[in-house]
């Protein structure tokens, strides 16, 4: 599994680029996520690949051919903070229910709603973390979950920021025109 | 100054230097003809949308410019499909304007719309819908910039009828092309460079791999000194053909599936490949496991997504081939390889063509005699546009090209019909030059409504059609893999002669290698294009070739029947 963070244009039809292109080199996305960024005009993607380095190499690259596509990094092998999102709807009687709870407070996860059949429970971090939850929940009955799929962020002084406004063009060093 | 988007869309383009644009009219696309009748743009009207595509790359390809096409939306734009798909894989830098259904409509399947930006995204460098007459400008200029910077390619530019119709204000300054910033990459990692330097200065047994970047970036000049200086053989990649001059001693000529044999061994005992503006391609490695065991390999490429695609390199240049190769020459040493230079020529030994000039007439016509004779008389200084299959081959093999952008042909995608269009797109580019179709009779009749379009442009190119009665190559690859078994390869043609004289154009067929001469003298003496239907041997085969996934070492040489023998090899 490969984790590639990418900057693009926030407008119509860049994720369907961005898909396309997987698909193209036959790469299978695992969870791909994209959220607007501080500049409202560029959105930030975590793209997390079903790849070897080699594949990723390859996307990343392909990715960067992108007219919209501002950057593109695999940040696989780089010190990450990774999270992703769960909402677990899980069916909970008077009887189990205290022993759910137990295990929601094991998993820092919090019940943000509750029914007579059953809770919401919603927990954050790391894959790992909420696959375990997911485990132990199973046998209570998992009704519904959604998840945000993984987003990423390189640790520390490590930055990853988008290119600015004023290198507009520069690696395009043709003046345009067709005057020969 | 107000003008209506289709008035900005041709004041544009002849802004940015377009003189032709090769198209074909049609409801959604009409404001913009309108506006074309009023300005000083050339139009050339095509007989079907696939032919403007490669005409507008043929005009590329020669030139070096931006060819322009043109189409209506629907079925004008999706007829556009193959020839932008042929654009993309051999890198060529064609912009594509389709009119598009009105803004309001879109969306609503409204009678020849077509999401034809979606279904060339893949296919497309880029591609843009336009539905606001004040984005014409800027968008246009947009588009030439990336079609032809970094790794060239085709842009498609989808332009809505309401924006055409529009009145916005036209101010060519104020419309400077605005592309999202791009992360500046390192591209020139020092540690790289210096092990390529080592590799270079110590190598033994080197081989360049010279490719279509060379011509793209315009380091003719450049890579000619580089091989001077460090005396390495050079073979070719299709497309790299005119990058090098074929008559210097250090050219060995063609690599891969059709290479000739000595090119592919001296590959495989290679101790560095020196790989420069070329990707890799199935047809040049053949078998990736056994390809150049022995050889270390530096690839010099732009772009940087072939780099370790297919073959891992142990030094990777990414740039312009001519910058990279301006920053390697001071550290290259004066390299004497005589002694591999000897073995390579060695190789050669009795594989090696001899002059086929000088064969006995025994009866037969050869596509490759016909081919060496259009080479002599025109002095190898044609352009030369050929179709896809065994003469495509052949023409590799048999006329020699000095010269930069002199060979034009469909590589990457192996586009059949696209040499009559992109010839007459290369004519355009270069109308003192001579042009000259090399094709099939299968390619041929695939594309051959364009003959008109030659008429009504009153152009003059010479039309070849090696005629062996067969889609050759299809039939070469069931000679040798499917037990001769021919399914669907024999061939019945028109009379090409006679149906060229249909569209008044003069033509000869010739059956007789002594008709052969006389014929492309007569030909080039017209100043009217002239079509000769030469019918070759019908069961002649490209030699050598490695399979399609076997090992570059194990070539099907040329055989030692008489017949054949004296097709490809006195």
């Amino acid at each position: 599994m490969q984790t590639l963070v990418a900057y693009v244009e926030n407008k119509p039809g860049v994720l369907n680029r961005v898909s396309s292109l997987a698909r193209r080199l036959a790469i299978n996305i695992d969870s791909l996520t994209v959220g607007p960024t501080e500049n409202e005009a560029i959105a930030r993607m975590t793209i997390v690949a079903h790849t070897d380095e080699r594949g990723a190499h390859r996307l990343e690259a392909s990715l960067e051919k992108l007219v919209d596509v501002l950057l593109a990094e695999n940040i696989s092998t780089r010190a990450l903070l990774e999270r992703d999102l769960a909402l677990i709807k899980v069916s909970a009687d008077q009887q189990n229910r205290p022993h759910l709870m137990e295990l929601i407070k094991v998993f820092r996860a919090r019940v943000v709603d509750v029914a007579p059949e059953s809770l919401i429970i919603e927990v954050s971090g790391a894959v790992d973390k909420i696959d375990g939850l997911l485990e132990v929940l199973r046998p209570f009955g998992v009704l519904e979950m959604a998840r945000t799929g993984r987003i990423s962020m390189t640790r520390g002084g490590d930055l990853l920021q988008p290119p600015v406004e004023e290198s507009s063009g520069s690696e395009l060093e043709s003046t345009g025109s067709n005057v020969k | 100054m107000k003008l209506i988007g289709a008035e900005i869309l041709c004041e544009s383009l002849t802004r940015l230097g377009v003189r032709e644009i090769f198209g074909y009219p049609g409801g959604a696309i009409l404001p913009v003809y309108d506006a074309l009748g009023k300005s000083k743009l050339h139009h050339v009207l095509v007989r079907h949308e696939q032919g403007a595509t490669h005409m507008a790359d043929g005009y590329a390809r020669a030139s070096g410019g931006i060819g322009v096409a043109m189409a209506t939306s629907g079925p004008g734009a999706t007829n556009m499909v193959t020839g932008i798909a042929t654009a993309m894989m051999d890198s060529s830098p064609v912009v594509c304007i389709t009119g598009q259904v009105s803004s309001k409509v879109l969306g609503s399947d409204a009678f020849q719309e077509i999401d034809i930006t979606g279904i060339t995204m893949p296919i497309t460098k880029h591609n843009v819908v336009i539905t606001k007459a004040e984005d014409i400008a800027r968008t246009i200029r947009e588009a030439f910039l990336i079609a032809n910077s970094g790794r060239p390619g085709p842009v498609l530019v989808d332009i809505t009828k309401d924006a055409q119709q529009a009145i916005a204000e036209f101010n060519w300054e104020a419309s400077e092309p605005k592309l999202p910033p791009k992360r500046l990459r390192n591209n020139h990692d020092q540690a790289e460079f210096d092990r390529a330097v080592e590799m270079l200065n110590t190598a033994k047994r080197p081989i360049i791999l010279a490719g279509h970047g060379i011509m793209v970036s315009g380091a003719m000049r450049a890579f000619e000194q580089f091989v001077r200086t460090g005396n390495y053989p050079v073979a070719m990649t299709l497309l790299g053909i005119g990058c090098f001059p074929a008559d210097n001693a250090l050219n060995l000529g063609m690599m891969g599936m059709h290479g000739e044999a000595w090119v592919n061994n001296a590959i495989q005992e290679a101790d560095l490949l020196i790989a420069v503006g070329m990707r890799f391609d199935d047809r040049v490695t053949g078998d990736l496991r056994t390809y150049a065991k022995s050889a270390r390999k530096i690839h010099i490429e732009i772009d940087r997504a072939e780099i370790n695609k297919n073959v891992k390199v142990d030094a990777a240049l990414v740039g312009d081939a001519r910058d990279v190769l301006e920053r390697l020459m001071p550290r290259i040493q004066t390299c004497d390889h005589s002694a591999w230079i000897r073995h390579v020529a060695e190789l050669k030994g009795d594989s090696a063509v001899r002059d086929i000039q000088s064969l006995p007439d025994n009866g037969h016509l050869y596509a490759a005699h016909v081919i060496n004779d259009i080479w002599k008389e025109t002095r190898g200084e044609a352009i030369v546009v050929t179709d896809v299959g065994q003469h495509q081959m052949w023409e590799a093999q048999y006329y020699h090209h000095n010269r930069p952008r002199t060979l034009i042909t469909s590589g990457g995608l192996g586009t059949m019909g696209f040499a009559l269009p992109a010839a007459i797109g290369a004519k355009f580019a270069k109308p003192d030059s001579e042009v000259w179709v090399v094709v099939g009779d299968g390619g041929f009749q695939m594309t051959m409504c364009e003959l008109a379009t030659i008429v009504q442009e009153k152009i003059n190119i010479k039309i070849a059609i090696i005629n062996n009665g067969f889609l050759g190559m299809v039939r070469q690859w069931q000679e040798f893999f499917y037990d001769k078994r021919y399914v669907a390869t024999p061939l019945v043609a028109p009379d090409f002669a006679a149906l060229a004289n249909a569209f008044g154009i003069r033509a000869e067929r010739i059956t007789k290698r002594a008709e052969v001469i006389p014929t492309i003298r007569s030909a080039r003496e017209s100043a009217e294009t002239v079509l000769i239907d030469f019918r070759v041997e019908q069961e002649d085969s490209v030699y050598p070739m490695v399979a399609a996934g076997a090992s570059l070492s194990d070539m099907i040489r040329r055989p030692n029947s008489p017949l054949v023998e004296t097709a490809t090899e006195p």
